[in-house]
């Protein structure tokens, strides 16, 4: 009997997903679903080198050759609706109904949106390769551009837009950009690369409405303030694709609640990359983790799970990174709220150091501008320390 | 033919920069040496600055991973090799042949 696993989503988490239950030798059928038309592509570079204009459609490709050899059934531009209790019963919006013995699911997640924004145009978010195609086109040199959110999506925006000659303001609602991610000091510092580059922050204001007839002309703040616009870009974070299992008896607390694999309650069926909420050992919870590194690392284990491979998965902890205004901002391991920072390296006032986060005298995080030589080192060790 | 340094300078699990053009990162795995271009392919970072974790090494910046053996990429968002060149150890200094295929290479 050829056994079928349904990858449902076909970004980079699904990929490495297929990819990796190939090379933990499942040779049944693949199939790779995917709602949007375009083969997997990177999305990192969308608010960066493709944004910017200087890399190409081409550049994005995650698709290499090998993959040729590994026979995975494409499905794409469908989008899958539902899936029946028990897992064995995939829904596509076509009607067309599959029946996998595995489920994959690796539907990520999208950009939230303002409400009342969708009628406007000149109002862009930035997560799939046709918004970038569109915000793209937006972008000319002299446009007064507002970007509301100073996380890493807005940051990278800002930074490419002002690259391209426009005037930038970034919006932000918390005191501080990034604190939850960074910590206040290293979050205030990185947002201090705006006003180097000429971007305006407002910190601490919402948005009350974005002002226009058909095109936006203005964003109106909470505390009074009127922003002429030509272009805005919402970058207010992301959620889990999930609505689509209401129904399928999957914990969708979050996102698709799982074991630290990403095994679901339901047998058979696995969820992976930024529509999961995986257990945390580090962190001693669930954590959504909406990292690029861990859509590529996640699918390992969960195959694994999936095909009843015997493995010890020894993930990696967290990593990111975020290239703004020519700085390399790196990032990786778990922050608490009240962990000590140290610069070990460089200088902060030269946008060259290196930063380490400490809890009890133990070093449990580390951020690097400028630094991947050492950042790579100190990544290692906290990776070495934390599989002990 | 380059002499990079004495062997004892590049320790397993270390790596050094050639500073020709374009530079070539040399790696020690285990005691063998391997000699790929430093350049990720993906974008302008040094390879000699990554996680060499067995045969694989991971680019410092946003973690395309190439196998020392073939420079073939086994992660992405890399997509183009890097070219392997053959080094050894001769005499106990560590010798690279630039643009010369690996001995045992294909």
């Amino acid at each position: 009997m050829t056994r079928t696993i349904a990858v449902v989503g076909a970004s980079l988490a699904g990929l490495s997903a297929g990819r990796a239950l190939r090379k933990q030798g499942f040779d049944g059928r693949i199939l790779l679903i995917g709602d949007e038309v375009h083969p997997p592509y990177d999305r990192p570079p969308l608010s960066k080198e493709f944004l910017s204009g200087a890399g190409t459609r081409e550049d994005l490709d995650l698709v290499q050759e090998d993959d040729a050899a590994l026979d995975f059934e494409w499905i794409l531009g469908q989008r899958a609706v539902a899936l029946e209790p028990r897992g064995r019963s995939l829904r596509l919006a076509g009607g067309r109904e599959i029946r996998p013995d595995g489920v994959v699911l690796a539907t990520g997640a999208r950009a939230r949106r303002l409400a009342g924004s969708a009628k406007l145009s000149g109002v862009h978010v930035l997560r799939s390769l046709d918004d970038a195609i569109a915000l793209r086109s937006d972008l000319q040199a002299g446009r007064q551009l507002v970007v509301i959110g100073a996380g890493f999506i807005g940051a990278e925006v800002a930074s490419t837009a002002r690259g391209l000659g426009l005037d930038v303001t970034v919006v932000e609602a918390v005191p501080v950009p990034l604190e939850e991610s960074l910590g206040t000091a290293m979050g205030q510092l990185c947002a201090s690369l705006h006003a180097d580059n000429g971007t305006r922050l407002l910190t601490g204001t919402g948005v009350a409405r974005l002002d226009g007839d058909d095109r936006v002309t203005a964003v109106q703040l909470l505390d009074g303030r009127r922003l002429p616009a030509d272009v805005v870009v919402v970058g207010i974070g992301a959620q889990p694709n999930v609505e689509w299992l209401a129904g399928s008896g999957l914990d969708l607390r979050g996102g698709i609640v799982t074991d630290a694999r990403g095994a679901t309650g339901i047998p058979g069926v696995v969820a992976v990359g930024d529509c999961g909420v995986p257990w945390s050992e580090t962190a001693g919870r669930h954590v959504r983790a909406e990292h690029w590194t861990h859509a590529l690392e996640q699918p390992s284990a969960a195959a694994a799970a999936l095909l009843g491979t015997d493995t010890t998965p020894s993930p990696r902890i967290p990593y990111f990174w975020s290239d703004q205004y020519g700085v390399r901002i790196q990032f990786a391991g778990i922050r608490g709220p009240d962990d000590e920072l140290h610069v070990v390296e460089g200088d902060v006032a030269s946008r060259s150091f290196l930063a380490v986060y400490e809890r009890n005298e133990v070093p449990v995080a580390v951020l690097g501008m400028n630094q991947p030589r050492l950042f790579t080192r100190w990544r290692r060790q906290l990776h070495a320390a934390a599989t002990v | 033919m380059i002499a990079v340094c004495p062997v004892g300078d590049i320790p397993p699990g270390e790596a050094v920069r050639v500073d020709i053009e374009p530079p070539i990162a040399v790696f020690n795995v285990d005691g063998e040496f391997y000699a790929i271009d430093d350049t990720c392919t993906h974008q302008d970072a040094s390879l000699t600055d990554g996680w060499l974790d067995g045969c694989s090494i991971e680019c410092p910046l946003h973690a395309s991973c190439f196998d020392l053996r073939t420079g073939k990429p086994s992660a992405p968002p890399a997509k183009n090799p890097v070219r392997t060149h053959r080094v050894s150890a001769v005499d106990g200094i560590v010798t690279l042949w630039p643009g010369e295929a690996p001995e045992g290479a294909a």
